[in-house]
C-alpha cells in the first residue's frame, strides 16, 4: 500500500542557482484520481519554482474549493497556503496581498470555483490587476462534488452519463480579456513543454497573470463527446507561439527564421521568447488577440499558448500608492502617527 | 531505438540486478520477501535449488550481487544479501524431505568426479537424482574440498559444512575418500561414461627470495597452512607472525595465526592498500582481530641465524601507473626495514596443477597449464571429459564452483544420451500480476529508508581463544526481517503497455526517481541525453515503448528505479503494471529447446 512517497531521489538530479534540489518543491503525496490533469499542472508547477530558483518559503498558494482547490497540497510543501471556501480565494489573496506584497500569490482554483461560484470575486481581481498568479484547472464539471457540468463546459458536450449541454460556454480567456487583464494564456496539463515556461512567464508578470489550463477529469469528463477529454483537447489544440523564458543573466541562443520570432522584455529584466505559430498575432495587442482567439473558435480549435500580456502592467499597489513595507510589518506608530500629523494634514487643506 | 523486447527473458532477468550478478543467478528477491515473511525453510529451498550451500554461502560468499544491488546506486549499503542467506539457513525447519532423491531404478550410466570440493557436489546433486551411478574421489576421508580444508572454523563451523555436503552424499553418492587420483589413465580406463574434474586450483604459490631454504623450517605456504590446521596437524605458531600477501588467503593466515598464539600478527604486503585483493569485510575483520596492514613493501629476504628464521627484510616503493593504467612498483629509495618475525606464511596466490593427468589422453592444456574448455559446455578436448569449478579457469569462488557445477551437469547429462552438448535448456520464466486492489500489491511496496544493519560478532576475548567459535553471529529474526525490507523487490518488474497509454503523465509526475519520460525517439545516445533524469549508466538498459499517439515514446531508465508501484497506482488505465518475474536457471533433465 503506497500512501507514502519514498523519499529517495535519482542520485543525480542537479539543484538550482540557490542550492534547491526539485524534491524541495514537491508537496504530499496526491490523493486525486489517478491521472487526473490536476495533477500534472502540479508537476509542471513544481518544475516551474524550481527553475525561477524561488526560495519556497517567498511563495503563498491559495485556493478555494475543488479537487483542483485541493492540489495547493500537492505541491510546494514548504510554502505557505491558504485553502479558502468556495469561490473565495480571490478576496482571500487579496488580503494577503495586501498586507505582505512581497511574498509571490500562486492563487489555484477550477472552473467551477471561478466561473460559477466565484465569478464575482474574479471579475474584480482582474479589474484590480491584482500582481497574483491565477490558474484555472478547467475540466469543465464539478469534479468534486461528481462531475455535474460546470459553467466553462462547451455548448452540446456529452456528458459522462449522455446528457448533452444545452447551454454556452463562458470563456474564461475571453472573458479576462475583456475585462483588462495584463496577462492572458492558455494550455493543457498534458503538455509541459507550453505549461512550464507560461507559468514561469505568469510569475515572472507584475500584475495579474491568468492561466486558463485544460486539465481532463479522468473520472467524469474523459469520455467520448466531451470537449474536455484528453483525446479531443489534443485533436484540437493550436498554439500561437512556442514560448521561452529567458532570464535575465542568461544570453537568448536559439535561433529561430527571421520574422516569426518575437520577445517581450519583463520588469524582472527576463525576457518572454516566443516563436510565433500564428502570424498575425502580436503578444502585447489585446485586438489581436480577440481576433486570433474568435477565429480559432470559429474553427473549432482550441487557442493555446501565451495570447496577451502588457508589459506596462501596473498591479495594484502602484494602482493604489500604498507603502512600500508590507502593510504587515507597519508598527502602531506608523499606523496611527498621532495628532501632530493629523493637524499636518489638515493644515495642508487650508 | 526500437521497442524493447520484454518477451526476452534476458531483459527483465538483468533489471533483477543481484540475481544477475549471481553466478548461479540465485532469485534473490524471491528469497528475500520468504525471510521476511518468516518462510525460512522455503527461503533455504529457493537456495538451495540454485546454490546448493546456502548454509555455507550466508557466511562465506564472495557475494558478487552486493555490489550490484541496485539499492548501493540510490544509497550508501546494498542490502545484506549474503547474511540475510543465512538467516534462512539459520532459522529453516526439515528441508531433506523437500529435496530430490536419487532413485533405486538406476539409468545405468556412470559417472567420476574427480575432487569433492562444491563444484563436484553440485554436479553429483544435480545428476543422482537423474539415476546416475556417482563415483566422487576426493583426497581427504571428507567432502567438502576446499571449504573443508581452507576456510577457517571460525568463518564456517563445520556442523554447517557437514550439513549441506551430507545432503548430497546422502543422495548414494559412491565417496572414494583418502583417495588421490594421480592417473587419469586409470580412471579412464574404468569405463565411466564421463568424468568431471573438479579438483580446484591446489598449488600454494612459493616466493623464491634469498633465505627461503634455510629458513624452511619456519615458512609455510598460505593454503597448506590452513589444510593443516583445519586436520590438526598444527596446533600453535609462533608469537610473532609475518604473513605475506595481502588477497582473502592472506586474512584466513594471520586471522588463524592470532588464535594459535600469535600475539604480534601482521600483514605485509608489496602493492599498496586500496588495491589489495582481499574483500573489503575481511580486510575489516581481520583489522578488528588487532591484525595491523604494512603496505608497498615487497620482500627482500628472509633473515636466518644460527640457522633460525629472525625476520625478513622489505624494500620501500610506490605504485604508479602507465597510460593503459599498467601498474609497477616504483622503489622509493628509502632504506629497507627489518622485522622480526618467528613464523612467515607466504599467501601470493594458487595455481591450478594437474601432474595426474597424462598429456596423451587428448586433453589439451594451454597457457598456463589450464586445460581447453569450451566455455559453456565445460566440455575438454577429449569429449567424455568436463572440468568445472577452479579446476576449469583458474581460482575464483564457491558460487562460481556451484554455477559451473549445473552448468558441466547439463553438458554431462546430454552427452551421456547422444545428445548436442550445446542444445541447452531456456530459463524458466514466469510474470504474475501483483495488483490486489487499488493501492494494494501482492509485494510491500513501501521503500523503507534504514540502512543497512551490521551483523553482531562475538566477542574476541572467546573467538581469539578457541578457532572454532564463529565470529560471525548472524541477524536475529527482528534484524533480519528489517534488513530484508531493504531489498527493493527488483524481480517486480514495471512491464508497460503502449495501447492503453493515454499519456495523462501522471506516471512521469508521481516517479520519486524521475526514471520516466515521454518524448520523440531517437537513438539510444540522443535519448539518454535528453531524459528528465541524467542517463549516464550504460549498463542499465532503457526501456522504450511502441510510438503513442503523440508520436512519442515512453522511455524508462531502468537505472534507479525503486519498483515501488507509485507509477502503476497513478496510472488510470493500468498501462503500467507491476509483474513478478521469477527466472530460473534449467538444471540436467529438464526438456531442452528441442
Ligand atoms: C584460504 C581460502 C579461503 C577461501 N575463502 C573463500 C570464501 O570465503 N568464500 C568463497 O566463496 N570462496 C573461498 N575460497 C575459494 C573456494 O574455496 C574455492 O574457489 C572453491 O572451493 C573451489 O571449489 P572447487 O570445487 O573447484 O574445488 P576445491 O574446493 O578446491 O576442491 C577440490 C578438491 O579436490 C581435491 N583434489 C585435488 N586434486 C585431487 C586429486 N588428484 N585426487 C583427489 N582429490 C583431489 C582437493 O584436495 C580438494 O579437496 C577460499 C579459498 C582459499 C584458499
Ligand atoms: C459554498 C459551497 N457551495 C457548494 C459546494 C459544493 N462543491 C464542492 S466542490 C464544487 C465544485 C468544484 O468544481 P471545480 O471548481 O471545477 O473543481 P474540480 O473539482 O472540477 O477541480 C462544489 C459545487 C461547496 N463546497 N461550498
Ligand atoms: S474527480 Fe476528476 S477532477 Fe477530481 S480528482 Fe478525480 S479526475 Fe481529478
Ligand atoms: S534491492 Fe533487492 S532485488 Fe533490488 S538489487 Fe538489491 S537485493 Fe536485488
Ligand atoms: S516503480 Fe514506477 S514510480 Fe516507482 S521508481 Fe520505478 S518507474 Fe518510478
Ligand atoms: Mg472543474
Amino acid at each position: 500500500m503506497t500512501f507514502i512517497k519514498p523519499k529517495f531521489r535519482h542520485p543525480l538530479l542537479p539543484k538550482n542557482k540557490i542550492g534547491y534540489y526539485k524534491a524541495d518543491y514537491e508537496g504530499a503525496i496526491s490523493t486525486l484520481c489517478a491521472g487526473c490533469g490536476h495533477d500534472s499542472i502540479s508537476g509542471a508547477i513544481v518544475q516551474a519554482c524550481f527553475e525561477l530558483s524561488i526560495e519556497p518559503h517567498k511563495i503563498a498558494k491559495v485556493s478555494g474549493i475543488g479537487c483542483s482547490s485541493k492540489t495547493p497540497t500537492y505541491f510546494l510543501g514548504k510554502s505557505h497556503g491558504f485553502n479558502s471556501v468556495h469561490g473565495r480565494m480571490p478576496s482571500i489573496t487579496t488580503g494577503a496581498n495586501m498586507a505582505n506584497r512581497d511574498l509571490i500569490y500562486l492563487g489555484v482554483s477550477g472552473d467551477g470555483d471561478t466561473a460559477s461560484i466565484g465569478m464575482g470575486q474574479f471579475v474584480h481581481v482582474i479589474r484590480r490587476n491584482l500582481n497574483m498568479v491565477y490558474i484555472v484547472m478547467n475540466n469543465g464539471c464539478y469534479g468534486l462534488t461528481k462531475g455535474q457540468d460546470s459553467a466553462t463546459a462547451d455548448f452540446g458536450s456529452i456528458s459522462k452519463a449522455g446528457s448533452i449541454n444545452p447551454f454556452e460556454a463562458i470563456d474564461l480567456v475571453g472573458l479576462s480579456l475583456e475585462l483588462g487583464a495584463t496577462f492572458v494564456a492558455r494550455s493543457f496539463s498534458g503538455d509541459k513543454t507550453q505549461l512550464v515556461p507560461l507559468i514561469k512567464a505568469a510569475i515572472s508578470h507584475p500584475g495579474f497573470a491568468f492561466l486558463d489550463v485544460l486539465s481532463p477529469c479522468v473520472t467524469f469528463n474523459n469520455n467520448k463527446g466531451s470537449t474536455k477529454s484528453y483525446d479531443f483537447v489534443r485533436d484540437h489544440m493550436e498554439a500561437t507561439a512556442t514560448i521561452d523564458l529567458v532570464p535575465e543573466e542568461e544570453e537568448i541562443t536559439v535561433a529561430y527564421p527571421e520574422g516569426s520570432t518575437t520577445s517581450v522584455s519583463l520588469h524582472d529584466g527576463s525576457t518572454i521568447q516566443l516563436q510565433k505559430l500564428a502570424p498575425d498575432w502580436n503578444p502585447t495587442d489585446r485586438r489581436s488577440a480577440f481576433n486570433n482567439l474568435q477565429s480559432a473558435k470559429a474553427k473549432g480549435e482550441i487557442l493555446t499558448g501565451l495570447l496577451y500580456i502588457n508589459p506596462e502592467s501596473q498591479d495594484m499597489h502602484e494602482l493604489v500608492e500604498t507603502v512600500p513595507s508590507p502593510l504587515n510589518s507597519l508598527q502602531e506608530k506608523d499606523l496611527c502617527p498621532g495628532p501632530e500629523a493629523l493637524d499636518k494634514i489638515n493644515d495642508s487643506f487650508r | 531505438m526500437e521497442p524493447t523486447n520484454i518477451n526476452d527473458p534476458e531483459y527483465f532477468h538483468k533489471v533483477v540486478d543481484c540475481q544477475f550478478a549471481c553466478p548461479a543467478h540465485t532469485p534473490v528477491p524471491e528469497y528475500i520477501r520468504l525471510i521476511a515473511a518468516e518462510k525460512y525453510t522455503e527461503a533455504y529451498m529457493v537456495n538451495w535449488e540454485s546454490n546448493v550451500f546456502p548454509g555455507i554461502l550466508g557466511r562465506t560468499c564472495d557475494r558478487p550481487c552486493e555490489p550490484a544491488c541496485r539499492r548501493g546506486r540510490i544509497e550508501e549499503e546494498p542490502v545484506a544479501i549474503c547474511r540475510l542467506k543465512r538467516v534462512a539457513a539459520d532459522n529453516k525447519g526439515a528441508v531433506k524431505h523437500l529435496m530430490p532423491k536419487a532413485p533405486k531404478e538406476k539409468n545405468g550410466k556412470k559417472i567420476a568426479l574427480i575432487g569433492g570440493g562444491p563444484a563436484s557436489l553440485t554436479v553429483a546433486r544435480d545428476l543422482a537424482p537423474l539415476g546416475y551411478d556417482i563415483h566422487l574421489y576426493d583426497e581427504w576421508h571428507k567432502g567438502g574440498g576446499m571449504m573443508r580444508t581452507q576456510i577457517p572454523s571460525f568463518r564456517l563451523p563445520e556442523s554447517v559444512l557437514d550439513e549441506e555436503v551430507n545432503y548430497i552424499i546422502d543422495m548414494g553418492i559412491h565417496t572414494h575418500f583418502n583417495h588421490f587420483v594421480s592417473s587419469m589413465k586409470e580412471i579412464l580406463e574404468k569405463g565411466y561414461d564421463a568424468v568431471f574434474v573438479g579438483t580446484g586450483a591446489p598449488k600454494g604459490r612459493d616466493l623464491n627470495i634469498p633465505g627461503r631454504e634455510e629458513a624452511d623450517k619456519n615458512i609455510h605456504i598460505g593454503i597448506e597452512f590452513l589444510a593443516s590446521v583445519a586436520f590438526e596437524h598444527v596446533d600453535k605458531i609462533g608469537k610473532k607472525v609475518i604473513i605475506l600477501g595481502g588477497g582473502n588467503t592472506a586474512m584466513d593466515c594471520c586471522r588463524t595465526s592470532r588464535r594459535l598464539g600469535g600475539e604480534d600478527v601482521r600483514v605485509v604486503v608489496r602493492s599498496p592498500f586500496e588495491t589489495m585483493k582481499a574483500s573489503p569485510w575481511e580486510i575489516k575483520d581481520a583489522m578488528a582481530e588487532d591484525i595491523p596492514f604494512y603496505n608497498n613493501m615487497p620482500p627482500k629476504e628472509f633473515v636466518v641465524e644460527n640457522g633460525q628464521l629472525t625476520g625478513v627484510i622489505f624494500g620501500n616503493v610506490r605504485a604508479e601507473y602507465d597510460e593503459n593504467g599498467k601498474r609497477s612498483l616504483i622503489p622509493t629509495g628509502e632504506p629497507d626495514v627489518f622485522m622480526e618475525a618467528d613464523d612467515v606464511i607466504i599467501a601470493i596466490g594458487q595455481d591450478n596443477s594437474f601432474p595426474w593427468i597424462e598429456r596423451d589422453l587428448g586433453i589439451e592444456f594451454g597457457k598456463w597449464d589450464v586445460p581447453v574448455l569450451d566455455k559453456v559446455s565445460f566440455q575438454s578436448t577429449l569429449p567424455k571429459v568436463f572440468f568445472g569449478g577452479d579446476a576449469a579457469f583458474g581460482p575464483e569462488n564457491i558460487i562460481t564452483a556451484a554455477a559451473h557445477g549445473h552448468q558441466a551437469a547439463i553438458s554431462i547429462h546430454q552427452f551421456c544420451h547422444g545428445n548436442d552438448v550445446y542444445d541447452r535448456p531456456p530459463p524458466m520464466t514466469n510474470l504474475i500480476r501483483q495488483k490486489m486492489s487499488i493501492h494494494e500489491w501482492i509485494y510491500d511496496s513501501p521503500v523503507v529508508d534504514d540502512v543497512r544493519y551490521e551483523v553482531p560478532h562475538e566477542d574476541k576475548k572467546f573467538t581469539l581463544n578457541d578457532r572454532k567459535v564463529e565470529v560471525e553471529l548472524g541477524f536475529d529474526i527482528s534484524t533480519g526481517f528489517k534488513e530484508a525490507q531493504r531489498c527493493l523487490n527488483c524481480d517486480v518488474q514495471t512491464v508497460f503497455d503502449t495501447t492503453s497509454c493515454i499519456e495523462c503523465d501522471a506516471c512521469v509526475d508521481i516517479c520519486p526517481t524521475s526514471c520516466i519520460t515521454f518524448t520523440t525517439n531517437g537513438g539510444e545516445d540522443d535519448l539518454r541525453g535528453r531524459l528528465n533524469a541524467p542517463a549516464n549508466d550504460r549498463s542499465q538498459d532503457l526501456y522504450v515503448s511502441d510510438i503513442l499517439p503523440t508520436m512519442r515514446v515512453m522511455v524508462k531508465d531502468e537505472d534507479v528505479c525503486l519498483h515501488c508501484g507509485l507509477c502503476a497506482e497513478r496510472c488510470p488505465t493500468a498501462a503500467w503494471d507491476m509483474q513478478k518475474f521469477l527466472y530460473n536457471v534449467t538444471k540436467a533433465g529438464h526438456t531442452c529447446t528441442k
